[in-house]
């Protein structure tokens, strides 16, 4: 077989540059006194995410048939296994790994790629973008991270408020953009219908100056974080974006058991309605919560975003070795 | 036969409200734990506008049936006209808002490329250059070679095609279809 497919598609300088912002990240969390640790990419447990599809791998019992056996599941984030460290009495941990996402291929995608995440104990939500913005000022030096709550966000670029208005309001808000809405967005999907506003009208103005930080998400997007408060209640989430690019997604972590185990089940039903399997809802973590989760915040981020960002390239293509059409 | 979101790529045939487009862009987007987004650029394969959609994981488009096939032009009867597929022998009409700007260039024979949508003619394209005949133009001064002057000449078909001054009566030249551009001038065995 010949293809044109087996050289590396990031120039070797790029590949350097990559290496010296990874010793930079390193720096950081060493001078900051986190631990780096190395924990399962294959698992018995996975984020339960209505769109975060995970790879499932099998171990075979028997090399004969290498189809039967076990399953697990390449992590879409190692953000389990590195909550049972925090509960098992770990302080402040770093973890530079692969993950996995199935169907997730782009410009800013590759079903496989790298993932930086941190959790520090006794961190909340204000000092868990505190963190974060000293890392993106370092990494990219365009400057700390401007804050902006997402309620903000949406009224400055889309005059709307996203606690406050309903789904039809909303429905009639982007038709009145010019926004195509994808048929099987209905007017009961406020967050569908929120996410393509996002896309289309906020996201392009996010640190297009300095990095900037969206924080307070509604608290039906608010995944593993806390929600907190009322009239509107808001999920303790955050994220960092740079030149309208996502680069990290933070949570005040959830620590109560019952609310994960509630959230999975909603989760998972809303994967059923889209004709996609569930997800397994017992979980280590589970156990780890009921023993008992110190508070916390966490943060992932991509690092091939990252690279994309301070090398100045225009697709994480060109920052990887060998994206997934050379893999 | 359906395409899903996955499949989704440039250069994918597809059909909307029955009428074949293709896929000119193509832009994966996920924002922050919501649903994929493909954002699409799509061109009508019949009428040449385009189109933005947006899909969302999970949704799908029925491909369009687009095949091209090697014909000839037979000749024209009042407005439509007619092509052979030089394999299958079969007829095909075309009426003349398909046909658009390739009437000027159809010759009795010549070999064409067919666009059948659903089995049904949808357009069809000459070759990229093809050899007419002048019937009619202005005469030129003799010696004047000049390439930078042009005048009209009406042509075999009916088309009306800029040629250099140069050019005479009974001059055969070849001409770019793509452009509707003279070419050059050629001799005919």
């Amino acid at each position: 077989m010949t293809s044109e497919t087996w050289p590396a598609k990031a120039s070797l300088e790029t590949l350097e540059q990559r290496a010296q912002l990874l010793k930079t990240i390193r720096q950081f969390f060493d001078t900051q006194k986190f631990i780096e640790v190395e924990t399962p990419l294959l698992s018995r447990d996975t984020v339960i995410d209505q769109y975060l599809d995970p790879i499932a791998v099998t171990l075979p019992n028997d090399p004969r048939h290498p189809q039967q056996g076990k399953n697990y599941w390449l992590q879409t984030s190692p953000e389990f296994c590195m909550k049972r460290l925090l509960a098992s009495g770990a302080d402040a941990i770093y973890q530079i790994c692969k993950a996995f996402r199935a169907g997730e291929t782009g410009r800013l995608h590759n079903p496989e790629f790298t993932m930086v995440e941190w959790y520090r104990t006794g961190d909340d939500m204000h000092a868990g973008m505190e963190l974060l913005s000293e890392l993106a000022d370092l990494t990219l030096k365009r400057g700390l991270a401007q804050k902006l709550t997402y309620q903000n966000a949406f009224l400055k670029y889309a005059d709307v408020d996203p606690h406050e208005i309903t789904g039809p309001q909303l429905m009639q808000r982007l038709i009145e953009m010019n926004i195509d809405i994808p048929a099987s967005i209905t007017v009961e999907d406020h967050d569908g219908l929120l996410d393509l506003l996002l896309v289309e009208k906020v996201q392009p103005h996010l640190g297009t100056h300095c990095p900037v930080i969206l924080y307070n998400y509604p608290a039906t997007q608010a995944a593993l974080a806390q929600v907190r408060g009322t009239n509107p209640a808001v999920a303790q989430r955050f994220e960092l974006y740079v030149k309208g690019i996502e680069l990290a997604n933070g949570y005040c972590e959830l620590l109560d058991p019952a609310l994960l185990q509630e959230r999975n089940q909603k989760t998972n039903q809303l994967r059923i309605n889209d004709g996609k399997p569930p997800l397994p809802e017992a979980s280590h973590l589970l156990e780890a919560m009921q023993h008992g989760l110190p508070a916390c915040a966490g943060v992932a981020l991509g690092l091939d975003r990252l690279a994309m960002l301070a090398i100045d390239k225009q697709s994480i293509d060109e920052v990887l070795a060998f994206p997934i059409d050379r893999a | 036969m359906q395409y899903n979101t996955s499949d989704f790529r440039k250069g994918l045939k597809v059909q909307i409200n029955g009428e074949p487009y293709l896929i000119t862009e193509f832009n994966f987007v996920k924002p922050g734990k919501g649903s994929a987004l493909y954002k699409c650029k799509l061109k009508n394969m019949i009428r040449g506008n385009t189109l933005d959609r947006t899909y969302r994981g999970g949704e799908s488009l029925e491909a369009a049936d687009v095949e091209e096939t090697d014909c000839q032009f037979l000749y024209k009867q009042g407005d439509m006209f007619v092509f052979m597929d030089n394999e299958t022998f079969d007829q095909y009409e075309l009426s003349a808002d398909k046909v658009g700007d390739a009437w000027k260039y159809l010759t009795d024979g010549m070999k064409c490329i067919m666009t059948l949508f659903n089995e049904n003619p949808m357009t069809v394209a000459p070759p990229n250059h093809v050899v007419l005949k002048v019937e009619y133009c202005e005469p030129g001064a003799k010696g004047d070679t000049a390439t930078n002057v042009n005048k009209p000449a009406k042509v075999d078909t009916g088309a009306e095609i800029l040629v250099p001054i140069f050019v005479n009566i009974g001059d055969n030249i070849r001409v770019d279809t793509r452009t509707g551009d003279y070419v050059e001038r050629v001799k005919v065995k």
